[in-house]
């Protein structure tokens, strides 16, 4: 059985991005760069169902500039099998993105594409549904227990209020919440080997899809700033200030 | 120009959240339409009449919707866009795990862009949303003849009572068959929804145990009627499950009074609360990043501090 694996660069989880003093995005030149945090545990639980003899091959892939070569070696040294980069300078949207991810399952017949659920730079949370509706296939989001069987999957999610399992036939789509695994460090001589698993490059065009961005981005602008308020001596006069400057006891 | 808004619903009584996307759908001018995918929803969709500003509800029943899997409910709202001739224009949903989970996939089927969870309306085709953990704003232009939004709905006040919209059955489509509803388990409270609550008191990895959480945080958060939360640290601590979660990968909340107990504040909690009326902090670190956004700030031992003020209000 084939695992799809779908990674994103973005700005590492440590930045903190600045909004360019134009207004016209934020600035992403000379900062730190890794894999998509959420697609990390996607990678994790994929090698982790080869370990265990369900999945027999992970094919991880990649959709942006020639850099993202860097996020599919680190998915190799996770324990990808190879990686497939699509490569475009275009500003990729997430129905492009699943669009160009169908033109792969359908060559690839994955029987589970495993997504994160939402990528940390546009927070969109959206392709990995999207690329389940375009296959007509079940879909398993914000999973934090997969369990696969045969020809079908077992699947926990987290919702408002709790936790909900889902039985889905395969293929099918999962997208990972935060609790779904723990991402293994790569070691050394796993990052080695990955220099030398096979990567292919495809062009957005070699796989017949249009990536022509649908939302026109007009601005972007800082949030008006939270001042800091004052500080209290002790829990009297908190309460005091509670009571008649917030009015909100 | 008709606006579908997306119910969210539990068949019995509409959810709180679709309040919040009906006053968006609102804002962006024409009818103001809620469709209610359900199985035996008759309550869900006489609630929806009654909100103000609806001018339509249509229900599509069928046992096929009873666990309202994104499947199903994604053909449904699909079918409903598409037989109304181009009449319907925006389709909002509140951006609940319920929302994320299908509207990605309506917009896929009509082959047309998702905006998620916007936070403001500039005109029928621009709209303002967060980006990069709400530390910028994006204003985006739609240039798809239908836009699919989902609708954050701590940024729009809720709909009040007073409509009386005629309720229409439209023809419920095939079940797909795709997905099974194992069981679902539900945190059991009494208090509040941490997505609708006036007041949240939150604990983070200060509180030091589970036991500690329940010990020093329940007696205030019931005196005040408050709903509880806690920061992503204290949910990895083990010490609540993860739908207390407020921040970037939990619940975004804004309510009257956050009480952020022992959270020092990292930026990804901070993005799930910083809309929040009025923030209390309390910590026994002065150099807590939480006091930048407290709008009043304690240094102090909690487990004596919040003791003190459970007995004080």
């Amino acid at each position: 059985m084939k695992i799809l694996v779908p990674v994103k660069r973005v700005v590492d989880y440590n930045v903190k991005v600045r909004v360019k003093s134009d207004g016209s995005g934020v600035d992403i030149a000379n900062v730190k760069m890794s894999m998509n945090p959420f697609d990390e545990i996607a990678v994790e639980e994929a090698v982790r169902l080869k370990e265990a003899g369900v999945a027999t091959e992970v094919v991880a892939v990649s959709c942006g500039v020639g850099a993202c070569q860097e996020t599919l070696r680190t998915a190799m040294a996770i324990g990808a099998d190879r990686g497939i980069l699509v490569e475009t300078d275009a500003d990729l949207q997430p129905l492009a993105v699943a669009k160009l991810l169908k033109a792969l399952c359908d060559r690839e017949q994955p029987q589970v594409v495993i997504c994160g659920k939402q990528a940390i730079d546009d927070d969109a949370n959206q392709t990995g549904q999207m690329l389940s509706a375009l296959m007509g296939w079940p879909q398993a989001t914000f999973a934090s227990k997969v369990a696969v069987g045969d020809g079908k999957a077992t699947v926990t999610r987290e919702i408002d209020g709790g936790l909900e399992t889902l039985e889905i036939s395969l293929p099918a789509v999962v997208t990972t919440d935060l609790r779904l695994n723990e991402p293994r460090y790569a070691t050394l001589p796993n990052i080695m080997k990955a220099k030398k698993k096979p990567l292919e490059t495809v062009k957005p065009a070699d796989l017949g899809v249009d990536v022509t961005p649908r939302l026109t981005t007009l601005k972007v602008v800082e949030p008006a700033k939270r001042s800091a308020g004052v500080m209290v001596a002790d829990v009297a006069q908190l309460v005091e200030k509670l009571k008649n400057e917030a009015k909100v006891l | 120009m008709t606006i579908l808004v997306i119910a969210e619903h539990d068949n019995a009584s509409l959810k709180g959240a679709t309040l919040n996307t009906v006053s968006a759908a609102a804002k962006l001018g024409g009818d103001v339409a809620v469709l209610v995918v359900g199985a035996g929803s008759g309550a869900a969709a006489e609630a929806a009449a009654k909100v103000a500003g609806v001018a339509k509800v249509l229900v599509a029943d069928s046992a096929a919707f009873a666990e309202q899997q994104a499947e199903n409910v994604a053909a449904q709202i699909v079918a409903v866009v598409q037989a109304s001739g181009g009449a319907i224009s925006h389709v909002l949903a509140a951006a609940t795990t319920f929302g994320k989970n299908v509207l990605p996939r309506v917009a896929a089927l009509l082959d047309v862009a998702q905006i998620s969870e916007i936070v403001g309306i500039e005109s029928p085709d621009t709209f303002v949303r967060p980006i990069y953990a709400g530390n910028a704003l994006a204003t985006v232009k739609s240039s798809d003849s239908v836009k699919v939004i989902t609708v954050r709905t701590t940024a729009f006040e809720a709909a009040g009572e007073g409509g009386a919209a005629a309720v229409e059955q439209v023809a419920a489509v095939a079940d797909l068959g795709l997905s099974k509803l194992v069981g679902r388990e539900l945190t059991k409270s009494a208090r509040p929804e941490l997505g609708a609550a006036k007041i949240i008191v939150s604990g983070g990895r200060g509180m030091g145990s589970s036991e500690n959480y329940h010990r020093v945080l329940e007696p205030l958060a019931d005196k005040l009627g408050a709903a509880m939360g806690a920061s992503r640290a204290a949910v990895d601590a083990g010490y609540v499950p993860n739908d207390y979660q407020v921040g970037q990968t939990g619940k975004i909340v804004a309510p009257q009074l956050y009480v952020a107990v022992g959270i020092s504040g990292a930026i990804q909690h901070l993005a799930g609360m910083k809309d929040s009326k009025v923030i209390v902090a309390i910590n026994k670190d002065p150099e807590a990043p939480i006091f930048q956004v407290a709008d009043y700030g304690l240094v102090a031992d909690l487990f004596e501090a919040v003791p003190q003020l459970t007995s004080a209000v």
